[in-house]
């Protein structure tokens, strides 16, 4: 006959809650996306809370992926495309820790990518959540510097502004200027700033079937782009959006053409790419057959008409 | 039966501007600020094509009234319509913020003294005017483009200094501006708030005479407010004299200035003479 003790009945001592947030915290980020979900695009304000990293390090996306982890769950965590740089090693290490989840690099294996600047090649599937890391969520900040004028801007979808903006780049130089962030209408109702994933990555968020959450820590705001939705970047009707011309990169370990390039300087004064997708290049390295990208060989986008072709206007 | 028989008695016509409704009509207009009482009981009336001349010395709550009628601040009290297909006989002053908006976008221009408060100066001045298009939804670069430059046309601009910002234009260039992207959606009402103070007199004649060109071919109904009697006698079909933000007398332009009954007036018009 076994002597149960009391100590041996309770829940062992652990020194945090389970994946680190407490169960308030943790509520308040799962009501707060649960609404982000429901009105597409709106930018839900949430509490947010002291992470063991400082503020502005993806402390939104952190407490997003936490929220959302459990023991079950396998993630990866990218930042500028690479699962190997020391903030998104550090990431997926503290999210592992304290949730007992697998991680991986594999794009398709994960259950909850975090990422910073980037969307991966290979395309989502339903049972993904992207979680974006926003530095600055509001796409109204650089026309209109205070934020309560900007959120009833948003109330009467009052967005003239940002279009005077592209009207201004389109005067000036004939083509959209904005890289990163490029200010995309979800749902045919609120303008967002996609995080700073290049334009490249854009049109990915269009009726995408995995779930994207967009979350800013030290802004304390958090969005969504729920499967299935409309986004569409703005852009006038007879001058279409284009994503980076890198027609002519090809990567210099695998050779691929027509994914997302990082410029390397060479020592000869010439310019080397190489993929920004870390994860891709090492399925193509080992061999591994990987699944079908956004973009595919030939750089047609895998929604036929979603891209035009370029027009300088006059 | 003869002819004659047949020939009733017709009253002549009455004038052309009583026969239609006026365009505007604010009734018992009132604005605090503070302790300070901005506009007290104002009421004017404008019909289409006319200009309403506001003069009045500084701090005499003119200003305030083309606020108000710009849907620009609340109103502590009144009523203000506009003769617009849509919104007749509602009070403007009583809408949700929203439509407050979608009248004065579509259907009210204003100029202001100050180019800096109607004008987004690091802009060009084509996104300037093609901005109250992209308010309403234009989507074609090209038409955006097109309607810029026929509105920068209309208020006499020249059209190779379209793409200027009006940071770098001189004042009169920069009112011509704020002109084009008033009359822009060609609203029916336009508010200038002293137009050309500010300006030398040779730029404020050519201004004034754009913008009588405009007022004729584009049969605006104008409020027109200054402290410039000459400006005043130029544009004005009628006039209201206001003092300590109540209007003091009212008639056509040259009745009052010609002929001022109150004393306010007299004393107005002859420091002006």
């Amino acid at each position: 006959m076994s002597h149960s003790t009391l100590a041996a009945l309770a829940t062992p001592r652990a020194d945090y809650s389970y994946a680190f947030l407490d169960a308030f915290a943790r509520r308040e980020l799962r009501r707060r996306t649960l609404k982000a979900i429901a009105i597409p695009g709106y930018q839900v304000p949430y509490a947010s809370r002291e992470l063991p990293i400082a503020r502005g390090w993806g402390t939104g996306g952190l407490q997003v992926s936490l929220a959302l982890v459990g023991p079950q769950s396998v993630v990866k965590v990218i930042d500028q495309g690479a699962d190997d740089s020391v903030n998104a090693a550090n990431l997926r290490r503290f999210i592992t820790r304290m949730s007992g989840a697998a991680t991986t690099t594999d794009a398709l294996q994960a259950t909850i990518l975090q990422s910073r600047h980037r969307i991966p090649e290979e395309i989502l599937r339903e049972y993904q959540t992207l979680v974006l890391q926003v530095p600055d969520p509001e796409p109204l900040r650089a026309v209109q510097s205070d934020s309560s004028r900007a959120h009833q801007m948003h109330a009467d979808a009052d967005y003239g502004q940002m279009w005077l903006v592209l009207y201004e780049q389109l005067v000036r130089y004939r083509q959209y200027l904005q890289g990163a962030s490029y200010p995309s209408l979800v749902n045919g109702r609120y303008v967002i700033s996609p995080s700073p994933i290049p334009r490249w990555d854009t049109p990915k968020l269009h009726q995408a079937a995995h779930l994207t959450l967009l979350a800013a820590g030290r802004e304390k705001r958090l969005y969504a782009v729920p499967p299935y939705t409309d986004v569409y970047p703005l852009e006038f009707t007879d001058v279409p959006f284009q994503v980076e011309d890198q027609r002519d990169w090809r990567c210099r370990h695998t050779g691929v053409q027509h994914k997302f390039m990082n410029e390397l300087p060479l020592a000869d004064g010439s310019a080397g790419y190489e993929l920004s997708d870390s994860g891709y290049q090492q399925k193509i390295t080992a061999g591994t057959a990987p699944g079908a990208t956004y973009y595919d060989d030939q750089g047609n986008f895998y929604h036929d008409g979603y891209l035009k072709p370029p027009v300088r206007p006059e | 039966m003869t002819a004659i028989s047949n020939h009733r008695f017709v009253p002549n016509d009455p004038p052309r501007l009583v026969a239609t409704p006026p365009l505007l009509r604010a009734q018992g207009l009132v604005k605090h600020y503070g302790r300070i009482t901005a506009v007290q009981d104002v009421s004017l009336e404008v019909y289409p094509g006319e200009v309403l001349g506001v003069v009045g010395e500084s701090g005499s709550g003119k200003s305030s009234v083309l606020r108000l009628l710009n849907l620009e601040e609340p109103a502590d009290a009144g009523t203000y319509t506009l003769e617009l297909p849509g919104w007749q006989g509602q009070n403007l002053l009583r809408l949700e913020r929203f439509q407050q908006r979608e009248v004065q976008i579509l259907h009210i221009g204003i100029v202001y003294q100050n180019p800096h408060l109607g004008l987004r100066m690091r802009y060009t001045s084509s996104g300037n005017v093609a901005e109250r298009l992209l308010i309403t939804g234009e989507r074609r670069y090209s038409t955006l483009r097109a309607a810029a430059r026929a509105s920068l046309a209309t208020s006499e601009f020249p059209l190779d200094r379209m793409d200027d910002p009006p940071r770098i234009l001189s004042g009169g260039m920069q009112q011509r501006v704020q002109l084009a992207r008033a009359i822009a959606l060609r609203p029916r009402l336009l508010l200038l708030d002293e137009p050309t103070t500010g300006l030398d007199v040779s730029v404020q004649a050519m201004v004034l005479d754009t913008l009588k060109r405009l007022q004729r071919e584009l049969h605006l109904a104008i409020v027109i407010v200054s402290h410039d009697l000459g400006v005043i006698r130029t544009l004005a079909d009628r006039v209201i004299v206001m003092r300590h933000g109540r209007v003091v007398e009212t008639g056509l332009t040259d009745q009052v200035l010609e002929d001022p009954q109150d004393a306010y007036t007299q004393q107005l018009v002859h420091a002006k003479l």
